[in-house]
């Protein structure tokens, strides 16, 4: 295999990663959100958070792997990126330990205090990790301050710009309605009513800010800066997202959630088009961007990971898969049939 | 302070913090897959009992170990962008691996085990608390060859050109012996912890008459499996330490505040030195005891082989890497390997004894108030253990090739790292909090408030510290 097309193969394993790790965690961090708005009741609640109980530390796994794998086939992206979004890297760790330890820890004692101290800690640290990832996504697409040394130069508040934060919070609406709809799917009687009134509510927002969004990276001409030309990609993400409507209006749970799946799949899609065969746009000097062919490893190291990415990325595929037909019924919030 | 010793410290502190929970969960998840396998065989409800009760301090222990670890990989990124860009070509493989085969699974199957039952069948919910605990271990295992290489670098060349080092045998890579030694070490000394926490819990419900069949079952687990294991973590260390004579003199001599090259070599038992931490004061070896040479013994196993001091080595180093200090500081590593060595000695011996006691009535023994302490004892060994392969390895990150000034993210401002520092440290110290009080309910409780998965049973019973 060339060097230039294991290049592209681990710019495209490297998507592939992150496209499952936003559909999969989308709906995670949009349940951990809504948590304390959506369920009244400590067995609502329990409900609520055992829809995902048993496979969000695994879709979590995706962003780790996405980190690891990033790591190892494009060095000085992972450098690059890393160090150079370091505090909001840093709240983002926040966001997802306090999150991942409150879904272990909240219903461990039995005081309504520590309980919703807990349920606050998954809804705040959903929001964080939410906003911080779309924020950081968002800055990738719109270019950072990267000098001749693959350096970034800016700091927290370079990140901080309307752009960054438009898309930091299209993230997290998105992610709101993404999680209502799996709820949509997983709960049943009056809390299931309940998750439908939210989600029409959200899908409104989401597709405002979503609109603004695209127009924003049409407008700035953050969309044409590769060579791939993402095409109709992007206005199927908004066709899909604006169908959501229509489902949800028909209590129809199933395809509302197949269209924000795709949403989030097809936004994914755009924005890799978007920036390769960048992986790091500078904004101080197009020349000085990173791209598959200045951070990625050297061609044996990735020979090697793509016989292991082939051997081992299917069978996790099938496990993971099987845990959802596992668990696909709805969940019952009587506290007999409750999991805590 | 400047941004390269914070980021040492931060690197420290966070992953020692981590280390504290890590090995529990790798050994306490074998006792649980395995109380789970007996109940299969017997249908004993007491098996049944212990898979839950353990299982539960197993997950509440568990919850840290996954949030902490993903600080882990990230910050190699955010403060250590340097050496990541020089490793990042070998030490991302097994990273990535990590993730890839042993991540995914401990996490799916963790969640089919705890969400599963009833839900799977029977024969799938205990294969998940297997495959759970082997993908836990074999996390530990892609860890430590990680780790390995940046002791012993293997398989790879330094590319001239864009001057990183470059993978050339992922075969090297995988059977480097110093990975497979950390591994063997690492494991056992998880399972010793686990045994040591199974026999202080189970003596605290002991002396109080507490569940007696149930406690008296773990009891002997522990005890049988931390005989056995401690005694691996020893044999495994002794090795680790001659391959690191081989590999790493400088930490190996730093060890033993071994200034002077000597044939046959002397152990120093205690040792005091200067304020400086860089030269001797006072000293009782063991050839004041008679027994001449045993440094020599830990270092190739005979009494008579040359042990070269550190002042040789640090004149080697310089002549090789140029001029520099080479040498660790060594109130640290020596400290840490006595505190290591001398409580893993006490764990083999009290395990033995726990085990002679078992032939009679021990649970009536005055002593077994006591027994509940030994719970600290593997973490103050982990520790130790840890802050001395680590640090003994300075100034380099990757020994020989890259030094830890080097590979310090140069974006970094002593403010972007005072923010982190104190953040992680309020954080990691409320989960601490958090973790401690949930163990200490959960395992004074004891194994019938663990069966109850519902709200309101478990706070009538659970929470009444005496």
């Amino acid at each position: 295999m060339s060097y230039e097309f294991l290049q592209i193969l681990w710019f495209i394993l490297i998507a592939v990663l992150w496209i499952g790790f936003h559909f999969l965690e989308g709906f995670d961090f949009g349940v951990g959100m809504l948590l304390p708005f959506l369920g009244k009741k400590d067995e609502e609640r329990r409900a609520i958070i055992n829809s995902i109980g048993s496979v969000w530390d695994g879709n979590e796994v995706w962003l780790l792997t996405a980190g690891g794998a990033t790591f190892a086939a494009f060095p000085h992206w992972y450098a690059t990126m890393f160090s150079g979004f370091y505090l909001a890297l840093f709240l983002l760790l926040v966001g997802l330990i306090i999150r991942g330890i409150a879904f272990e820890y909240r219903s461990k004692d039995s005081s309504p205090k520590w309980r919703n101290t807990f349920d606050w800690m998954i809804a705040v640290g959903s929001f964080l990790s939410a906003l911080l990832l779309g924020a950081a996504f968002a800055n990738l697409a719109r270019g950072v301050p990267i000098d001749e040394n693959m350096m970034f130069t800016g700091n927290l508040f370079t990140l901080l710009n309307p752009y960054g934060l438009l898309g930091g919070l299209t993230t997290v609406v998105i992610f709101l309605l993404h999680g209502a709809n799996f709820l949509g799917l997983k709960l049943e009687g009056e809390l299931r009513e309940r998750v439908n009134v939210f989600a029409k509510k959200l899908w409104v927002a989401a597709s405002v800010l979503y609109v603004v969004l695209g127009i924003f990276t049409y407008v700035a001409g953050f969309w044409a800066r590769g060579v791939v030309n993402p095409g109709f990609v992007p206005v199927a993400a908004v066709a899909v997202l604006l169908t959501t409507g229509y489902f949800l209006n028909n209590k129809m749970e199933g395809w509302a959630f197949i269209m924000t799946s795709l949403n989030i799949v097809l936004t994914q899609v755009t924005f890799f088009s978007m920036i390769f065969p960048n992986v790091m746009i500078s904004s101080t000097n197009p020349a000085f961007s990173l791209t598959i062919y200045n951070a990625s490893s050297s061609q044996y190291t990735l020979t090697v990971m793509s016989i292991v990415a082939l051997i081992f990325v299917p069978i996790v595929l099938v496990y993971q898969g099987w845990t959802y037909y596992m668990f696909r019924e709805r969940i019952k919030n009587d506290k007999k049939s409750l999991v805590y | 302070m400047d941004p390269i010793t914070l980021s040492r410290w931060q690197f420290g502190l966070t992953t020692v913090y981590h280390f504290l929970f890590v090995p529990l969960t790798l050994g306490l998840s074998w006792f649980v897959a395995y109380f789970q396998s007996r109940y299969y065989q017997t249908r004993d409800e007491e098996y049944r009992k212990m898979t839950k009760f353990w299982g539960k301090l197993f997950l509440i222990n568990f919850a840290i170990g996954v949030v902490t670890g993903i600080v882990q990989e990230f910050q190699f990124g955010m403060n250590w962008s340097e050496y990541s860009r020089f490793v990042g070509d070998i030490f991302g493989a097994p990273l990535a691996v990590e993730a890839l085969m042993a991540f995914f699974l401990e996490s799916t199957f963790l969640g089919v085990w705890v969400f599963g039952e009833g839900k799977v069948p029977e024969k799938v919910h205990h294969a998940a608390i297997w495959l759970a605990a082997i993908g836990s271990n074999l996390s530990a295992l892609w860890i430590l060859l990680a780790n390995g290489w940046m002791q012993h670098p293997v398989g790879y060349v330094i590319n001239e050109a864009n001057g990183r080092a470059e993978l050339v045998d992922f075969f090297a890579l995988i059977t480097n012996p110093k990975g497979w030694l950390f591994f063997w070490h690492t494991i056992a000394a998880g399972l010793t912890t686990a045994s040591f926490l199974i026999i202080g819990v189970s003596a605290y419900h002991l002396i109080r008459k507490q569940n007696v069949t149930f406690f008296k079952r773990s009891f002997q687990a522990g005890a049988i499996v931390g005989l056995v294991a401690s005694t691996l973590v020893f044999f495994g260390g002794h090795t680790n330490g001659q391959y690191m004579f081989e590999t790493q003199p400088m930490k190996f001599s730093a060890i033993e505040a071994h200034w002077e090259t000597s044939q046959p070599a002397d152990f120093s038992i205690i040792t005091i030195g200067d304020l400086s931490g860089k030269r001797e004061v006072w000293s009782f070896r063991t050839s004041q005891l008679g027994i001449p040479g045993v440094l020599s013994f830990l270092a190739c196993n005979n009494f008579d082989c040359e042990v070269k001091g550190v002042d040789a080595i640090q004149a080697e180093y310089e002549a090789t890497y140029g001029p520099g200090d080479y040498i660790p500081l060594m109130v640290v590593t020596y400290w840490t390997f006595r505190f290591m060595m001398s409580v893993g000695f006490l764990m083999m011996l009290l395990s033995f004894l726990f085990l002679l006691a078992m032939r009679g009535n021990y649970e009536n023994a005055k002593w077994m108030k006591f027994v509940p302490w030994v719970i600290a004892l593997p973490y103050i060994a982990n520790a130790s253990g840890w802050i001395l392969s680590e640090m003994g390895r300075q100034p380099w990150i990757v020994q020989g090739l890259l030094k830890v000034q080097d590979a310090v993210s140069p974006n970094l401002t002593t403010v972007d790292l005072l923010i982190s520092l104190i953040g992680y440290t309020v954080v990691y110290g409320s989960l601490a909090g958090a973790m401690v009080y949930l163990m200490k309910k959960y395992a004074i409780a004891g194994p019938d408030a663990a069966m109850h998965e519902s709200v309101d049973v478990a706070p009538a019973r659970v929470g009444a510290d005496d």
